[in-house]
């Protein structure tokens, strides 16, 4: 039996609190500004021959208009702040409000990177500050703070991997990086980037890390180890150390993927687990907001093998106070270089130190123990309906395959999209690779067990309708969102990807 | 010639010195709506298992591999406007391009059509 | 501990539920070797009074830029946001939500993702613009990797103008992807001769404007010479609002066009975060990096918004990827986009100017300052001085005098030979006053 949604058309194709709104482009004009700018004053133009040849054909709004529009698109959205967001590997943990405070006292938002030394110490303070509590939670003795996103974290650990391999004059023949075949696409993208050849691990039927595999893998050849712990299926590494082991004694690195610290952050130590080089993610485990895509931060913890290639710029102890070394010169030790203009991402050091002082070393413990919790209650209480495909308590995120619904006539794509008209962001779907059809569930420790139970109620009447039949339910979803499913295939073959005026699509024409 | 086929989906057919290489129709409703392909252009040389072209889908990106050796000829200009072509006749106009075999005997180790419809209940 | 929902009773109850005795159940597969009973060797945790306290006794050591006379720009840009822009970016749905992999509850995201590449499209005069990337000089270095990718060679020819870190990020980059370079000398004035540097190997040339020095131009010939000889053009501009009076790179002809984004809609926030800009040209959109936002429809026929053309990215082609880029800069893109909106073309024009007008007036000043020479013919909102003495110990003895009085060369340029040039900006932040100020304490300073 289904219910009918009030079908009731209205002339501005508004459903009441769910308000349609059209691009700037359509809506502002040339003529229209939201700013009230100081007059010109009149000066002798100093531009050369360089001057603007016409007007910039932007349309402006006023402010009530823009903040209307803006307001009106972000009602679209969903978010953490709204409800559950249980993708896994992302870790959507609330962001706290006072991180926002801070960064924004001016003493931090209102310097300039390059201004002298002597009148930022306290923003040195902070960074160095930071470094100490990134360096004591991870057991290792060096940071490298200035990766501007994850990704970009792993470039530096891979970089300064080899940039250690090159100085031992082995660059040459160390080409190949073992990467397990779960790993998230940003590893062997990276490795790639770099020139190595990336040569994939094999999983057991744990769903972890094959050792008899990876052990037959080694080599002279072998550069590094990319590996995620716990692993992009949840599950921790049991053979860990001796993978780190067995990998050092052939003269090659590990690079730890550091997405899932969350699972493990103030409990155990990479440092104690062999790890050269680890990015930590500071928008997953530190709670910088994701702000719809970005900004990241991707400080790197390094071991004292790789210490020394630490790259520019970095905070260190001076006779005067602190100092930021920013060029090869000023260096102690032999920078692998430079990988982003300016310090990095300080709008983020302060969120994520904010959130450190107020967990603190107990606070951050609990955190990870509530993460693993929450995730194995999320296991226990679906895997009787779902089906996971590994045996066991998982980590932080819990996942399961699409076998359960193999005589249904759905896949993970439907079942995903009926879990928004039911209020849910969607799990991460498809990922990892490794597993047919993946559903990965991660809720973080910021989630009540009440929000919880309501989550899983709601899983267990969507099995339940799946495998009765309720494919209408499936199939059409979303029917309550603010839009259905979209055209990806047409937005692939026909690319639009700036709004033209009628009269510019006319002239193209 | 009939059609010769690979473990990777791809067909090959001959005739006389030029031989054609497209993905099956197996290939294409696995990929879903295909929205872009990347076709070699002429005179490249490949080896058997080459990457030769790639077809993308809203999702995935698949190589297409050579399946034998040689030198191409042409690519498939329609489908760089058409690529839904792929989806519509994967076996005839969905062809991604064409090549002169350096060595005929490579299309023994292929697979015929029955071989190829027995491999593919397999899978499933 | 108040971001912890669980009791203790919760707790319990779910362990119960799960089965296990206690929580150290779940870690068992953690080695021995690797347990740790205690906590780590930090403190315990606040609540936000102490918190605030101790970070507003560091944030209380800094000199910042609204309280003193302030002149620092190469490559990051002190402007007014505002007031609205901070409002918007602070909206829940905007703050807390993730990457708009699920379009049709991300609606609000994509669409002024769509709003910022016609944005950043029009402005920089390119038909296609990316949904942001980290910064300027990272978008800079992958432009030149997409370079190589599009002309499939392995070489890039630098202007000696860019921005010391762009070339040290560009730098790093090759070297470790086993590309070459070929670098002009760096110089703060003059003609410079990149075309000589071009050889069969080249994928592209580099150049900045404004450049570092301050100094624009017009590269239109140099497009149409650089692509003569089968390379490709890149532009890159650190100072966004120069795009708001100075002809637009694509106009020049520009095959791609990199940029700092930070002073639309950014504070300076001591480097970071920024938001990087990146237009193309239409025939080259498969070989672009970051994320890309396009238009489509939904089930029902209505318009709608997705990231689209994602087969270019880490996530689907792995180690074939044109980049191993994940995150783009959302909330600044979104912070960007607001500013831009607010201002429209007309307002941005008239902010250009009036950043134009207050650089000319500190061009005035200084030049009549005894000693100093200005260095740059033409510029836009920045330029260079050549001091009778170290610029570096001037800036310092300014900043004891409670002035930040512009970035010397030998910040970021110590081996160049350039310790007596200053670069100093001017922009609409600038009044009358900071300017006499300015001027005062150099002179008191040189003399």
């Amino acid at each position: 039996m289904t219910q009918k949604m009030s079908e009731k058309k209205t002339f501005t194709g508004n459903r009441g609190l769910q308000l349609e709104e059209a691009l700037i482009f359509e809506i502002g004009s040339y003529d229209n500004c939201g700013v009230d700018l100081e007059d010109v004053p009149p000066v002798e133009s100093r531009l050369g021959a360089c001057a603007a040849q016409c007007d910039i054909d932007l349309p402006g709004l006023s402010e009530p208009e823009a903040m209307r529009h803006f307001v009106r698109l972000s009602q679209k959205n969903h978010a953490i702040d709204a409800g559950l967001y249980p993708l896994g590997s992302c870790t959507m943990k609330h962001n706290p409000r006072l991180n926002e405070k801070m960064t924004r006292l001016p003493g931090f938002s209102d310097i300039h990177p390059l201004q002298p030394q002597a009148t930022v110490q306290g923003a040195l303070e902070l960074m160095d500050e930071l470094a100490h509590w990134l360096k004591t939670l991870t057991g290792m003795p060096e940071v490298a703070l200035s990766p501007k996103a994850g990704a970009h974290g792993e470039l530096c650990g891979m970089m300064a991997i080899r940039a250690a391999i090159e100085a031992k004059g082995e660059l040459a023949t160390r080409t190949r990086v073992l990467v397990p075949e779960s790993a998230h696409g940003t590893n062997p993208a990276t490795a790639a980037l770099l020139g190595f050849k990336v040569d994939g691990i094999p999983a057991d039927a744990s769903g972890r890390v094959d050792l008899a595999a990876f052990k037959e893998k080694l080599g002279d050849d072998v550069a590094a180890i990319m590996l995620t712990n716990p692993n992009t299926c949840g599950l921790f590494e049991r053979d860990i150390i001796e993978i780190a082991d067995a990998l050092h004694e052939a003269g090659g690195y590990f690079y730890c993927d550091g997405a899932n610290f969350n699972a493990i952050v103030g409990r155990v130590r990479p440092g104690d687990l062999g790890v050269d080089a680890m990015h930590i993610n500071l928008h997953k485990t530190f709670s910088t907001p994701h702000g719809g895509g970005g900004p990241g931060s991707g400080p790197t913890v390094l071991s004292e093998r790789l210490a020394p290639f630490a790259p520019l710029p970095y905070v260190e102890k001076g006779a005067d106070g602190l100092r930021l070394v920013e060029n090869n010169g000023d260096a102690a030790h032999q920078p692998f270089g430079r990988m982003v203009a300016f310090h990095g991402q300080m709008g983020m050091y302060v969120r994520a130190l904010s959130y450190m002082m107020s967990h603190g070393a107990d606070g951050l413990r609990q955190v990870a123990e509530d993460a693993v919790l929450n995730a194995n209650y999320i296991l226990a209480s679906l895997k009787d309906v779902m089906s996971a495909p590994f045996e066991g308590p998982c980590m932080h995120e819990a996942l399961f395959d699409d076998s359960w619904m193999k005589d249904t006539d759905i896949d993970t794509l439907d079942f995903a999209k009926a879990m928004i008209d039911e209020g849910y962001h969607p799990m991460t779907m498809y990922f990892p690779l490794v597993v047919h059809g993946a559903m990965l569930i991660e809720p973080t420790e910021t989630e009540s067990k009440a929000a919880l139970d309501l989550f899983i109620a709601t899983m267990r009447d969507l099995v339940r309708g799946a495998k009765e039949g309720e494919t209408d339910r499936f199939k059409n979803a979303p029917e309550l969102a603010p839009r259905r499913r979209l055209d990806e295939t047409l937005a692939a073959r026909s690319p639009v990807l700036r709004w033209q005026s009628p009269e510019a699509k006319q002239a193209a024409e | 010639m009939s059609k010769k086929f690979t473990k990777d989906h791809e067909w090959i057919s001959l005739d006389g010195e030029v031989a054609t290489v497209g993905i099956t129709d197996y290939a294409q409703a696995q990929l879903g709506d295909v929205v872009f392909v990347e076709v070699p252009e002429a005179g490249r040389q490949v080896s058997k298992g080459d990457d030769a072209a790639v077809v993308e889908s809203v999702k995935a990106a698949s190589e297409v591999y050579a399946p034998v050796s040689g030198e191409v000829v042409e690519g498939n200009g329609a489908l760089e406007g058409n690529p839904a072509l792929v989806n519509e006749d994967a076996d005839e106009s969905g062809w991604f391009f064409k090549m002169k075999l350096a060595d005929a005997g490579e299309l023994d180790g292929l697979m015929d059509e029955a071989a190829y419809a027995a491999y593919v209940k397999e899978l499933d | 501990m108040r971001y912890l929902p669980l009791t203790d009773a919760d707790r319990q109850s779910m362990l119960a539920n799960i089965g296990a005795a206690n929580i150290d159940d779940l870690f068992v597969d953690v080695p021995e070797a690797a347990r740790r009973d205690g906590t780590v060797d930090l403190p315990r945790h606040q609540g936000e009074m102490q918190v605030e306290r101790q970070l507003s006794a560091m944030a209380g050591k800094n000199m910042t830029a609204s309280t003193v006379p302030f002149f620092c720009g190469a490559g990051a840009y002190k402007h007014h946001v505002p007031a609205t822009v901070d409002h918007i970016i602070q909206r829940s749905e905007f703050l807390t939500s993730y990457t708009p992999y699920q379009p049709e509850i991300t609606q609000g995201t994509l669409q002024y993702l769509f709003e910022f590449q016609t944005q950043v499209s029009e402005l920089t005069g390119m038909p296609v613009a990316n949904a942001s990337m980290y910064d300027g000089s990272t978008a800079t270095a992958e432009a030149v990797l997409m370079a190589h990718r599009v002309t499939r060679k392995s070489r890039a020819v630098l202007s000696g103008r860019l921005h010391p870190h762009y070339t040290a990020v560009i730098e790093n980059l090759s070297e470790m992807g086993g590309f070459a370079l070929a670098r002009a000398d760096m110089s703060p004035a003059g003609a410079e001769d990149l075309l000589a540097l071009i050889d069969d190997d080249t994928s592209c040339v580099v150049v900045q404007n404004p450049d570092f020095f301050g100094n624009v131009a017009d590269f239109t010939k140099l497009a149409a010479a650089v692509q003569d000889k089968g390379c490709l053009l890149i532009v890159a501009v650190p100072e966004v609002i120069s795009l708001g009076l100075l002809k637009r790179p694509g106009d020049m002809g520009a095959d791609i066009v990199t940029g700092e984004g930070q002073s639309l809609g950014g504070g300076l926030n001591f480097g970071g975060p920024y938001v990087g800009l990146f237009a193309a040209r239409d025939k080259h959109i498969r070989q672009m990096p970051g994320r890309l936002c396009g238009e489509t429809v939904d089930a029902d026929g209505q318009r709608g918004f997705v990231l689209t053309l994602s087969t270019r990215e880490q996530h689907i082609r792995r180690d074939k990827a044109t980049s191993n880029i994940c995150t783009n800069s959302g909330l600044c893109s979104l912070a960007f986009t607001a500013h831009m909106t607010l201002l429209g073309g007309k307002g941005m024009r008239q902010l250009a100017e009036l950043n134009h007008a207050r650089a000319v007036q500190l061009a005035d000043a200084l030049a009549a300052v005894k000693g100093v020479e200005v260095l740059s013919d033409a510029f836009f909102n920045e330029f260079s001085l050549r001091l009778p003495t170290n610029a570096a110990q001037t800036v310092n003895a300014l900043a004891d005098k409670g002035v930040l009085g512009g970035v010397p060369v030998s910040r970021l340029a110590p081996d160049a030979g350039l310790d007596d040039v200053l670069i100093v900006a001017a922009t609409e932040a600038n009044t009358e006053n900071d300017i006499a100020a300015f001027a005062t304490a150099l002179t008191e300073v040189l003399s």
